[in-house]
């Protein structure tokens, strides 16, 4: 193994730069080092003008989301050994479709919003009081639900969408799995709120079923999975509505 | 609210951003998005047999010369190779979709999810079971 590896990162610098390049770096090429640490290093050693965001490196945060090679990937979960036996340097850009704000780091605030307008909290028609207890859940009723609610919001599934890049109003994978997540949890009501959102066109119905997002994601969470599992339902609903509308509520 | 969310909204006081067109070539460069953009072409291939049948059933509502003038026309060596095509992108379209049935298909049995390959394969094993109904057909006139 080769005891250093050229990264090519993605610089700009809204201040300076007209136009954004790319900057080589050259960083020890350890076993246990990841992307994260190799950015690290060149800011400590080499260049303490690159930006980037991290925080946790263990895969929780959700917030060292780049491209690596073109790939979305957490930084800190994506080993630079990988990458060792190619001859070309590991290209190193912010997430795609996002407004970049300086090299690495972009701007997030649209996907805030999105993911709030989904609602994706416990909503009760009526709040029980707290003298009652808990809401109690079976371990199946929490599996059902499970795999949604691992979602660390990195956004690397918009990054892997066309339908979001195309179409920047598009709700996108993160925020629709969020709020199948809630949907389909035994404590929730809130299910009627939630399809007023995304029933729309920006909503479940934009999605094509690319089926990126799931496959990029570093949870395991099947944001596709989960569009076409709330479409379904809306179907259905729809079918209902119109063959039986006495039994709306 | 509802007006609100037409456009993207962003930070009201920003600095210069950087954002770079989606080229319209998007689709060529990675393999999954060129296989995506396939299978959506796939649908006008589907479409294509259903006007086909569709002639074929007019065809055959005007009698045994406008059966054998369709039959004549399907020979035509431009019309055998669209059909060859049609026939290959909608075997892509059946399973490319086939193969995603389960992400739509959360079914649970017994407080448990059906494993993938159940539904997958219940969707082969019906294509098959028609198939082999549609060759019985054939065969038996």
């Amino acid at each position: 193994m080769a005891e250093s590896i050229t990264l090519e990162v993605f610089r700009y610098s809204p201040e300076r730069d007209a136009d954004p390049s790319f900057q080589r770096y050259e960083v020890p090429l350890r076993k246990d080092w990841v992307v994260l640490d190799a950015l690290n290093y060149i800011k400590d050693n080499l260049d303490g003008s690159l930006t980037f965001r991290w925080s946790c490196r263990m895969g929780v945060c959700g917030s060292c989301g780049m491209l690596v090679n073109g790939e979305p990937k957490l930084t800190c979960a994506t080993f630079l050994s990988t990458y060792a036996r190619e001859t070309r340097p590991v290209r190193v850009q912010p997430l795609r479709y996002f407004p970049v704000i300086r090299d690495l780091v972009v701007e997030i605030t649209d996907f805030m919003i999105k993911l709030k307008s989904v609602r994706p909290w416990l909503i009760r028609e009526t709040e029980k009081p707290t003298s009652e207890g808990e809401y109690l859940q079976t371990p199946e009723q929490l599996d059902r639900y499970k795999q949604f609610s691992m979602c660390i919001n990195c956004m690397l599934c918009y990054a892997a969408c066309p339908v979001y890049g195309l179409d920047p109003v598009f709700i996108g994978p993160a925020a629709i799995a969020l709020a199948q997540r809630y949907n389909i949890d035994s404590r929730d009501e809130g299910a009627h709120e939630r399809m007023d959102v995304l029933a729309q066109h920006e909503g479940m119905w934009a999605c094509t079923f690319v089926g990126e997002c799931t496959k990029v994601c570093p949870k395991h969470v099947d944001p596709a999975g989960a569009i076409q599992q709330y479409k379904l339902t809306a179907a259905i609903e729809r079918f209902k509505s119109f063959l039986m509308p006495w039994a709306l509520k | 609210m509802r007006e609100a969310r037409r456009t993207v909204r962003y930070t009201e006081y920003h600095p210069r951003w950087y954002r770079p067109q989606v080229s319209t070539w998007w689709w060529v460069t990675r393999w999954p998005y060129l296989k995506f953009i396939l299978r959506e072409i796939s649908s006008v291939f589907v479409a294509w047999f259903v006007v086909v049948l569709l002639l074929q059933i007019r065809a055959l509502s005007r009698g045994p010369e406008a059966y054998a003038a369709f039959e004549l026309w399907l020979q035509n060596p431009l019309i055998v190779l669209l059909n060859l095509i049609a026939l290959f992108f909608v075997v892509f379209h059946a399973i490319t979709w086939f193969n995603l049935a389960p992400r739509a298909m959360a079914i649970r049995l017994r407080g448990r999810r059906v494993p993938d390959l159940w539904i997958v394969g219940t969707n082969y094993v019906s294509w098959a079971a028609i198939s082999l109904v549609v060759v019985w057909l054939l065969v038996r006139s």
